[in-house]
């Protein structure tokens, strides 16, 4: 079935230079497993094709059922370089939440 | 020693909710308060502002909230922490010194901390064999020598510390971490030992939460933002820290916003690298081995904090100028909108590159259509209004002047029914870069300072 993230978790996302980060929550803990399996950091690498122009790092939370992003090189050079209305990545968040993931399990939201 | 000690959020950055710190110390009971106005680059504005007159470099708000809240803090006896002295801590001091006296305070004793500032001693300390390699590119500090404008060492909880063991009431700092001025009242307060790297992990968990203020209560909150209650009336939050290193993160009753394990997750991961390795001049925290309760209507609790042994170096944060930018908007309506924006947005690039002038790069984005997220934005055909807005960056400050005056000519030369060009041609701005590095500790040595008025 597919799931979009925004049905089963809430994000929060900000900068560190010109690398942005994503803290991604399951609303519940019996999403979390679901997240660790189908958000990998290549699928968000690939969500984020033409975004996130460096590497994309994952790790894993599961004590607060989240996982945390590292997106490389993806903020136009960061802090006052950047010439992008999102500088910091404020809403690199709901950005993620778009990404649509097909589970072989039914989810029930 | 106390069992536990409040410690209020009042500035999660330079020019955070004016409100915030007098509800702070009037809504309730709490034994400190801590805020926070330094970002990354703030220190180089307040450089240049010291450099123009000594007797300025810090934080100006501070002193306004200072006026607002000092006759409450000395009447209930509640300890302000704060790293808003910034480039000029002497000259922040000085300045509350004169506020106390038109209240007629008497006996305060104001903490203040020094030695963060390495700009004066950068040739000798490379002479030494640091390298102060950028920690994000991996580059050499030879790329931006003689450009340099700030450099400051990050220092911990412990100078401050060392203030309040001195009975300073009020502690101004320059470049302290965040999590350093929530961490500080803990040890303080408690006797914790400087290898307990449990607790000062805690504290430093505690810390980051406090450290963005509303944002952990209700502000920013992505999980359901129409459930928070008043924003209006937020309420920040409040550590209420105990001796064994468990903190419940709450805030005052009849305030708006809310605590919960969401808000409170959500700013837990705000901004983190690997959360295994939170790295802070005190200790090195464990994210992932904080356990979360709910602990009653606005409260959640923290424990099973793990620590380890701080690293043998502080952070660096340096500034240089690398170039200048300057940003132009037009707005554009129905029919075509976004079409228009594009078209307009063509012929813009054409007459500047018919000038011949160095851009290093030309950025357009559409308002309204694609902003925020870039190509994952939904294609929509027929929007009613659109935003163009273009910037621009480069070393030559000509061409960005330039391209300010190219913008307003495009509403009686491009495309039709556009509006919204006010406020005068775009200026170029500096463009201050940010070069994090990191250096022994051997080599810095925080002075702290403390005087009564």
């Amino acid at each position: 079935m597919k799931v979009k993230l925004l049905d089963i978790c809430h994000a929060r996302s900000g900068d560190k230079g010109d690398s942005a980060n994503i803290g991604l929550v399951a609303r519940k803990p019996e999403f979390y497993p679901i997240l660790e399996q189908y958000v990998t950091a290549e699928a968000v690498k690939k969500h984020f094709d033409g975004i996130a122009l460096g590497s994309v790092e994952r790790y894993e939370l599961p004590n607060l059922w989240a996982l945390n992003f590292i997106l490389n090189n993806a903020l136009g050079g960061g802090g006052t370089r950047s010439l992008k209305n999102d500088a910091q990545g404020k809403t690199l968040s709901t950005a993620l939440l778009r990404m649509v993931i097909d589970v072989n399990e039914s989810v029930d939201l | 020693m106390k069992e536990s000690v409040r410690i209020a959020s009042g500035q999660g950055f330079w020019g955070d909710l004016p409100n915030a710190p007098i509800d702070q110390v009037t809504k309730g009971p709490i034994d400190y308060i801590m805020m926070d106005f330094l970002a990354e680059v703030t220190m180089s504005i307040m450089q240049k502002q010291k450099k123009r007159n000594p007797e300025l470099g810090y934080a100006r708000d501070l002193i306004t909230i200072i006026d607002q809240i000092l006759p409450v803090c000395v009447e209930r006896k509640i300890k302000i922490i704060t790293n808003g002295g910034g480039a000029n801590p002497r000259a922040c001091r000085d300045a509350v010194f004169a506020c106390a006296r038109t209240h007629g305070i008497k006996g305060l004793k104001i903490g203040t901390v020094y030695g963060d500032d390495i700009l004066p001693r950068l040739d000798g300390l490379r002479k030494k064999g640091m390298l102060f390699t950028n920690l994000e590119t991996g580059r050499t500090i030879e790329h931006i020598g003689h450009k340099i404008l700030s450099a400051n060492v990050y220092f911990g909880a412990m100078p401050i510390v060392k203030a309040l063991r001195q009975g300073a009431q009020i502690v101004i700092t320059g470049r302290t971490t965040d999590t350093g001025l929530t961490l500080a009242p803990m040890i303080h307060e408690f006797g914790w030992k400087q290898n307990e790297w449990d607790k000062l992990a805690a504290g430093t968990v505690a810390g980051h939460i406090l450290e963005c203020g509303g944002q952990a209560s209700g502000g920013n909150f992505s999980g359901d933002w129409r459930s928070v209650p008043d924003l209006a009336h937020i309420g920040f939050p409040i550590a209420e820290a105990h001796a064994n290193g468990d903190v419940v993160i709450t805030k005052h009753e009849a305030t708006g916003g809310m605590v919960t394990m969401q808000t409170v997750k959500e700013q837990l991961l705000y901004e983190i690298g690997d959360p295994r390795t939170y790295i802070t001049p005190d200790c090195i925290a464990d994210f992932t081995s904080i356990e979360l309760s709910d602990d009653g209507k606005d409260r959640v609790k923290i424990s099973g904090v793990k620590g380890r042994a701080a690293t043998d170096t502080y952070k660096v944060s340096m500034s240089y100028l690398d170039g200048y930018t300057a940003f132009g908007t037009l707005t554009y309506a129905w029919p075509d909108a976004l079409e228009k924006a594009k078209a307009a947005d063509e012929i813009l690039r054409t007459r500047l590159s018919d000038m011949g002038l160095a851009y290093e790069e030309i950025r357009s984005e559409f308002l309204g259509y694609n902003s925020c997220h870039g190509p994952l934005a939904q294609k929509i055909d027929d929007v009613n209004e659109v935003v163009l807005r273009v910037g621009v960056r480069s070393h030559d400050h000509r061409a960005v002047e330039a391209f300010g005056r190219e913008i307003a000519p495009l509403i009686l030369t491009g495309p039709p029914t556009v509006t919204g060009f006010s406020g005068g041609r775009p200026k170029p701005s500096e463009v201050i870069a940010y070069w994090p590095a990191l250096i022994a500790k051997q080599c810095v040595t925080p002075r702290v300072v403390v005087k009564e008025v």
